[in-house]
């Protein structure tokens, strides 16, 4: 432990930041002048930049820059040249110009914007690119004649923003809602101009009452109106219309009453000039209405939910044909033809490998966390990448038929969510039409007994008075505020709807791999006696010679420290085993415990390389998964609920994962698709609300099943499945938090329910006694609509867990 | 009194303008990114001087 220590300790002496990307340089090798760099791809970055003069970038934001993960060649994108996949991207082709939209995941700040729009000074060719901040979309144009598509999107991923590109991105293109925009901008004027052309009514200008006047303002008001009843109320006339179509009240039949009773009343008083009408009411009432539906709808344009396995894999696909590398599309792609697969590529279709041996992780597929070696002539199935050098697969099955896609395919994933989504307000809503129909029935009935004349007026004006707008506004507010809110630190919510759902819940469900792990980051250590300089470079020298999962690991390990690399004689790697080799006279071996000769106890949850030089054993690496930071405390806070663990990895962690979870929450390993969906029914059917958190393909069907699906992403250009919410890796530990918050919301929620029939109680005793007029209706109503959504834009701002921390 | 309905009449225009200006600049997609002009204008625009040479194979970019 203490050489870990010194070790650390060595390193923390000499540590700086990046000047690309703010990581920190585990080494200061990778200098240029007085700057220091973490690799020597953020090096390339900057001197690419430093070159075209655009060291602008550096000044606007500190240390924008994207850490490039792995050196990109353009042989991964020349699928790209198909001119079939570059029109179903471009927007717009000619021979002198290609517009097209990319989506890139990686912009974050005004460097990226900067940087992204002065593309054209990297490259001739590009004439113009403009990002677009919220859809984390660049559009950009260029002459095919002088760079082709692969350059550009080569010439991105160079400096750290590779576009993704895929089946589903570009499928459907989210466009914005104008409409909505339209109908509001509409009210709003509509409004205004009423408001205005009703001020000798509301100041009691007894000159304008019996002057020309008296009919001229009016009857402008009720032009006004038209508009809004026709255009701008849609939205709620076609809604109310739906509900009843499937027999429900929902809370938009009484908004539709109280509209129709506003502007039926108004036309009657002004056509029959017995009154000045409610067309300021109107117009006020569906412009505050509209701006509840619009705070609610601002969606997410750069995350999309409902993903399938299209979106996983890439548009195109490299072939062998005649000796040759050939790019077809995907959906072109054949039984029996050889697919070429390059480095980190994904295989497209189960095949049989014709290279020698490839490594291969499936653990975006199964959940296993350790990547699969697979000899030649062994089976590679769909869906997996490929972590080695290029490699051939023959494709038995096309991509259609893959055990991937059948997967998908299953009729649990064509089920709707098994649980509707019971809208807070529409529940309400129910009993509220109810209600207000029989109050004004019965106001209206008692009234033809005491003034047959003041009937209609005291019926309609129950109508006008009772119209929920405040209600309607409550929750559109609140939880779109709520969900904004979540958006900032990190948690994506589908729809207000899910913001219900999470507080139902009483199962936690979780993924094991890339869920409560870190995806790719296996943790490694070394317990022996203390690391020499010279062992060091030893152990580097002999690891560098191999591609294997657990070399890679080591060398990333040793990384960091003083190495230098040996020569290397007499080199042997035992397959399964270990490595050997002699190395300035001396002979290491790093390898399994029987390779090294140890006979040690270990942990069989582990992966152990032994290291011995000149066959004595010096000490061993240790590699393990890594949770994630705050786990632990993170499960203590969630004591509420019944949590259970359910992965596709082999139980080599149960005992870790024990004491992190403790006695009683089941752990069950080496689980299907299939079993994780059916567990979480089977507690469906014992009535059990269930979250499914998990990451991977493997969970993508218990995702879907559970009342609310959540996947954990750490990386937003990495696909994650259909869902309900997706949760950034980094608030992960925070979720407790985001729980109590949804709580807390729906609280306030029902707080507000409680204000505004406080204010439709003030409103009906004053119209069920006929003393309603104009004036009366054209403060109460926007009085309580707007208290509301003050209450509502205050309350859960204050009460956001962010604000609770400071 | 009669000057009332072309004033209102005039002021019914303006209205109008404005109204008509809003929709112009939801179809121009304003309202589509509220973030990224707020940074766009803070960038120096240090290229002008090589503007002519840089850009001279190039249409113009904004209207």
């Amino acid at each position: 432990m203490e050489k870990q220590a010194i070790i650390k300790q060595h390193l923390e002496f000499s540590r700086e930041d990046c000047y690309h990307c703010g990581e920190a340089c585990p080494s200061m090798e990778v200098v240029l002048g007085d700057k220091c760099f973490c690799c020597e791809g953020c090096k390339t970055v900057y001197e690419i930049l430093h070159a075209h003069d655009l060291c602008t970038y550096y000044e606007l934001a500190e240390q924008p820059g994207v850490q490039l993960t792995l050196p990109s060649s353009l042989e991964k994108y020349s699928y790209l040249d198909h001119p079939e996949i570059q029109d179903q991207l471009a927007d717009f082709v000619s021979e002198q110009e290609v517009r097209l939209r990319l989506h890139i995941p990686q912009i974050h700040c005004a460097s990226c914007i900067w940087l992204l729009e002065n593309l054209y000074k990297l490259r001739p060719g590009i004439n113009f690119s403009r990002v677009q901040f919220l859809r984390k979309e660049l559009s950009v144009s260029y002459e095919p004649s002088l760079i082709q598509l692969k350059e550009l999107v080569g010439l991105l991923a160079s400096i750290g923003y590779e576009p993704a590109i895929n089946l589903g991105t570009h499928s459907s293109t989210p466009r914005h809602n104008k409409e909505l925009l339209y109908r509001l901008g509409l009210a709003g004027f509509c409004a205004g101009n009423i408001m205005l052309l009703s001020f000798p009514e509301y100041l009691g200008l007894t000159a304008f009452e019996e002057g020309e006047f008296s009919q001229f303002f009016p009857r402008l008001n009720l032009l006004f109106g038209l508009p809004v009843l026709l255009y701008s109320a849609y939205p709620f006339f076609r809604s109310a219309f739906q509900g009843l179509q499937h027999k429900k009240l929902n809370i938009d039949v009484p908004i539709v009453l109280g509209i129709l009773a506003l502007f039926g009343r108004s036309a009657y008083e002004i056509m029959s000039q017995t009154g000045a009408g409610y067309m300021d009411s109107l117009a006020g009432l569906v412009f505050l209405l509209l701006v509840g539906r619009w705070f609610q709808q601002r969606t997410y344009d750069s995350i999309s939910f409902d993903r399938d396995y299209k979106s996983f894999f890439p548009l195109g696909a490299n072939i062998l044909k005649k000796g040759e590398v050939e790019s077809v599309p995907f959906h072109t792609l054949k039984k029996g033809q050889t697919l070429v697969i390059p480095h980190e590529g994904i295989i497209a279709g189960d095949g049989i490998l014709l290279s020698d041996a490839a490594h291969i992780d499936y653990s975006f597929v199964n959940g296993e966390a350790a990547p699969v070696k697979v000899e030649k002539g062994e089976k590679v199935f769909a869906g997996g990448k490929q972590l080695g050098t290029s490699i051939q697969v023959l494709l038995r099955k096309e991509p259609s038929q893959s055990y991937l896609t059948q997967l998908w395919n299953h009729e649990s994933f064509k089920e709707n969510s098994a649980v509707s989504i019971g809208e807070l307000a529409n529940h309400y809503g129910q009993y509220f039409t109810l209600a207000i129909i029989a109050i004004s029935l019965l106001a209206g009935i008692l009234w033809l007994w005491i003034d047959p004349a003041k009937a209609a007026h005291v019926f309609t004006s129950v109508l006008i008075v009772a119209c929920p707008c405040a209600l309607a506004l409550a929750s559109p507010i609140i939880l779109g505020n709520a969900m904004r809110i979540m958006s900032m630190s990190g948690m994506y919510v589908k729809d207000t709807g899910v913001i219900e759902a999470l507080t139902k819940l009483d199962h936690i469900i979780f993924d094991k791999t890339g869920t409560i792990t870190y995806a790719h980051l296996q943790h490694i250590s070394w317990e022996g006696e203390p690391l020499t300089t010279k062992n060091i470079s030893l152990i580097y020298s002999l690891v560098h010679h191999s591609t294997h999962p657990v070399s890679t690991s080591i060398k990333s390990y040793l990384e960091g420290q003083p190495t230098e690399i040996f020569q290397v004689e007499s080199f042997q790697a035992e397959k399964g085993r270990g490595l050997s080799a002699n190395i300035q006279h001396s002979h290491v071996r790093i390898g399994k415990a029987n390779f090294v000769n140890v006979n040690q106890l270990y942990k069989p949850s582990q992966t152990h390389a032994f290291v011995s030089i000149d066959h004595e054993v010096i000490g061993c690496f240790i590699l393990g998964n890594t949770y994630r930071k705050g786990l632990k405390k993170m499960i203590g806070e969630l004591e509420n609920y019944s949590l259970a663990l359910i992965s596709g990895d082999h139980q080599g962690e149960r005992t870790n994962l024990r004491t992190l979870f403790g006695e009683g929450v089941p752990l069950l390993f080496q689980q299907s698709p299939e079993d994780k969906r059916a567990f979480i029914q089977h507690l469906q059917q014992q009535g059990h609300h269930v979250m499914m958190i998990g990451d991977g393909l493997n969970d993508a069907g218990a995702l879907k099943v559970s009342q609310v699906g959540m996947a954990i992403s750490d990386n937003n250009l990495h696909f994650s499945p259909a869902c309900d919410i997706i949760l950034e890796g980094k608030t992960f530990s925070q979720l407790p938090d985001w729980l109590q918050f949804a709580k807390t919301s729906i609280s306030l929620v029902k707080a507000a329910f409680i204000i505004s029939i406080g204010y439709n109680i003030i409103g009906l005793s004053i119209a069920v006694q006929g003393h309603l007029s104009p004036l009366i209706a054209a403060i109460l109503m926007p009085i309580s609509s707007l208290s509301i959504v003050g209450f509502g834009l205050l309350t859960t701002t204050l009460s956001s867990p962010k604000k609770g921390a400071e | 009194m009669s000057a009332l309905y072309v004033l209102i009449g005039f002021s019914l225009l303006i209205a109008l303008g404005f109204f008509l200006s809003f929709i112009w600049a939801v179809k121009s997609g304003q309202y589509e990114d509220d973030y990224s002009p707020s940074v766009r204008m803070l960038f120096e625009d240090e290229s002008l001087a090589d503007v002519p040479t840089s850009k001279a194979n190039q249409k113009p970019l904004d209207l």
